[in-house]
């Protein structure tokens, strides 16, 4: 037990220091936090029951129902396959060096005008519904920033895998930083 | 066909403990239910002339309800009874000298009557016993898995999918021999309910992006889930048909793993707030959220509410994954044992989870006051995500 949470720190440690040597440039968050509104969230550890409002966010490009059946579509996962873009540990955050990739990408669309999937995965060191939500957040932090690129946001849909499809499953720290990632899929009606 | 009749002979069992259950009336003084996680220590009791199934099931179900084994000049109740053929079960409390059980068996299986007799003891000292119980899980092999049930102790499995992807979360749906899952068979993360009594499967959620995560509320008549469509990953709620889609967060975090209130009138879910994970919980009807604390512990996700309403055990992770509970109205939370995806019983007391090792997951059942554990070892391959039947 008191190993386990001396590995923990010593990983935390290790993640904090490599973020900070690796991030040159300003990280561009892109997850903005709820705002929890009037009294409550404390810092008293003991009593921290208070209320926020669970609409404060308004942003969120909504996505196109015709995109709902991935059945009607191939899937072309060679074109984009050089682009894949990789994640920091419990982050959806797109890290600064990635930006090429997501450039790439938002460059292909606009000059093909194809339709794109976009699938999130996450480590295996989350719980699995846990991880379902936050490959998907990852997948939808890289549809806001293509929409931002000038992308069109009606041709963008996400999945989630969560860890279910890891591609390294040695459990090592490159394995884990190999898994978090989102991939490009090229959509064409069948 | 084949599948067919094991559909309905699934659904008859199912049934029939859904009767049994309904017949069973609420003892006066349920002492079943948790005071003090972790804190309890076990009940000794002496168990004579049972030998072979019969044994092993007593053993097991008294185990995971909190009882120790011991010499009978230890022991506080005294089980004694034979299992050939039919079962003969007698209990007597040592202290008291009232004799608290003496019945024969007869009918169904040699499990199924030790199940009985474990129950009917419980019974005559007021607690509720979960011999009829049955639990769901999601049972994977390396790319794709399937669903499966099966008795609480691992016995009786049926898988009730045979669909060969990927699948996640199934869910029992309140007062309906059903179950509510995610299944990527049209590709996408989807949510379907499943009738188990005719086989027929119902598409609930299937919009643009993830579908995650349902949630039937206790009365079956509303189901909870996790939808991208917005562009979040926010919370919805809808009719147990789909209809009716109401969207209760609108957030950027990711919402994760609702679950409902016993009342039907609350859902308790993982977020993030101020750049910290915390379950919350949020009116069905909508409106404001609320923090359910979860001091001394980080990482809280997995929430799943007591039947009795009094608790909220959950996942928590700090290194490790443990499986932790707070009183529902949030508070000092209880580490008890490593493992995650925990699911109350319905007498509020066990808890089946799924512990990592050997690359694969176990299930397993947790006696929450005394923490005493056991591996649900009839079930081999990986298994995890479990839901019981309540």
């Amino acid at each position: 037990m008191k190993l386990n949470k001396l590995v923990y720190l010593l990983v935390v440690a290790l993640a904090f220091t490599g973020g900070v040597t690796g991030c040159t440039k300003k990280p561009r968050p892109t997850t903005p936090l709820p705002n929890p509104s009037g009294s409550g969230v404390g810092s008293d550890a003991t009593d921290r029951t208070g209320t926020f409002d669970p609409n404060a966010e308004t942003g969120g490009v909504p996505m196109n129902p015709d995109l709902a059946n991935l059945d009607n579509f191939n899937q072309d996962r060679a074109t984009l396959a050089a682009h894949t873009v990789h994640f920091s540990y419990d982050s959806a955050a797109i890290r600064s060096g990635e930006m090429t990739h997501v450039e790439a990408v938002a460059s292909h669309l606009k000059s093909s005008g194809a339709s794109l999937l976009i699938e999130g995965h996450c480590d295996e060191r989350g719980t699995e519904e846990y991880n379902r939500a936050l490959g998907e957040r990852r997948a939808l932090a890289l549809r806001n920033e293509l929409i931002k690129l000038g992308a069109d946001g009606g041709k963008i849909v996400t999945r989630s895998f969560g860890k279910d499809r890891r591609i390294d499953t040695s459990e090592s720290e490159s394995g884990h930083a190999k898994n978090r990632r989102g991939e490009f899929v090229v959509l064409t009606p069948k | 066909m084949i599948a067919m009749t094991r559909l309905s002979k699934l659904a008859l069992a199912l049934l029939t403990l859904v009767v049994a259950g309904r017949a069973v009336a609420q003892p006066e003084i349920d002492i079943t239910k948790v005071a003090a996680p972790g804190q309890e220590k076990p009940v000794p009791v002496n168990l004579t002339g049972f030998s072979g199934e019969a044994l092993e099931v007593i053993q097991f179900d008294l185990y995971v309800q909190g009882f120790t084994f011991t010499g009978a000049d230890s022991a506080q109740y005294l089980l004694s009874g034979s299992g050939n053929g039919n079962l003969v079960g007698r209990a007597t409390d040592r202290f008291n000298k009232s004799q608290l059980v003496n019945k024969s068996y007869t009918g169904g299986s040699l499990r199924r009557q030790a199940h009985a007799f474990v129950d009917d003891f419980l019974k005559a000292i007021n607690r509720q016993g979960i011999g009829g119980t049955r639990i769901a899980f999601k049972t994977a092999s390396k790319s794709s898995g399937e669903i499966g049930v099966a008795d609480f102790d691992g016995a009786n499995k049926q898988t009730v999918t045979s669909d060969g992807v990927l699948v996640a979360a199934p869910e029992w749906i309140g007062n309906r021999l059903a179950l509510a899952y995610t299944s990527y068979k049209s590709g996408n993360a989807d949510i379907y309910t499943h009738d188990l009594s005719g086989g027929s499967r119902k598409t609930i959620a299937r919009y643009p992006g993830s579908n995650m995560s349902p949630a039937p509320s206790p009365d079956g008549s509303k189901i909870a889930m996790v939808l991208s469509k917005g562009g979040n990953v926010d919370l919805y709620v809808a009719n147990a048909d789909g209809s009716g889609l109401r969207q209760l967060t609108k957030t950027r975090e990711d919402d994760s793993a609702p679950c409902w209130s016993p009342d039907g009138q609350w859902i308790c879910f993982a977020t993030k707030i101020n750049e910290r994970r915390a379950l919350c919980k949020v009116p069905v009807s909508g409106g404001p959220a609320q923090r359910i604390a979860t001091s001394g512990v980080s990482n809280p996700s997995e929430p799943d509410w007591s039947p009795d309403g009094k608790w909220i055990v959950f996942t928590a992770q700090m290194g490790g994954f443990d499986i932790c509970v707070v009183p529902a109205t949030g508070g000092a939370a209880t580490v008890l044992v490593n493992g995650e995806d925990p699911s109350w019983s319905p007498n509020s007391r066990t808890v089946v989870y799924a512990r990592r090792g050997g690359g694969r997951y176990t299930l397993s059942l947790l006696d929450v006051p005394t923490k005493q554990t056991k591996d649900i070892s009839r079930l081999s391959g990986s298994n995890s995500q479990p839901s019981w039947a309540r």
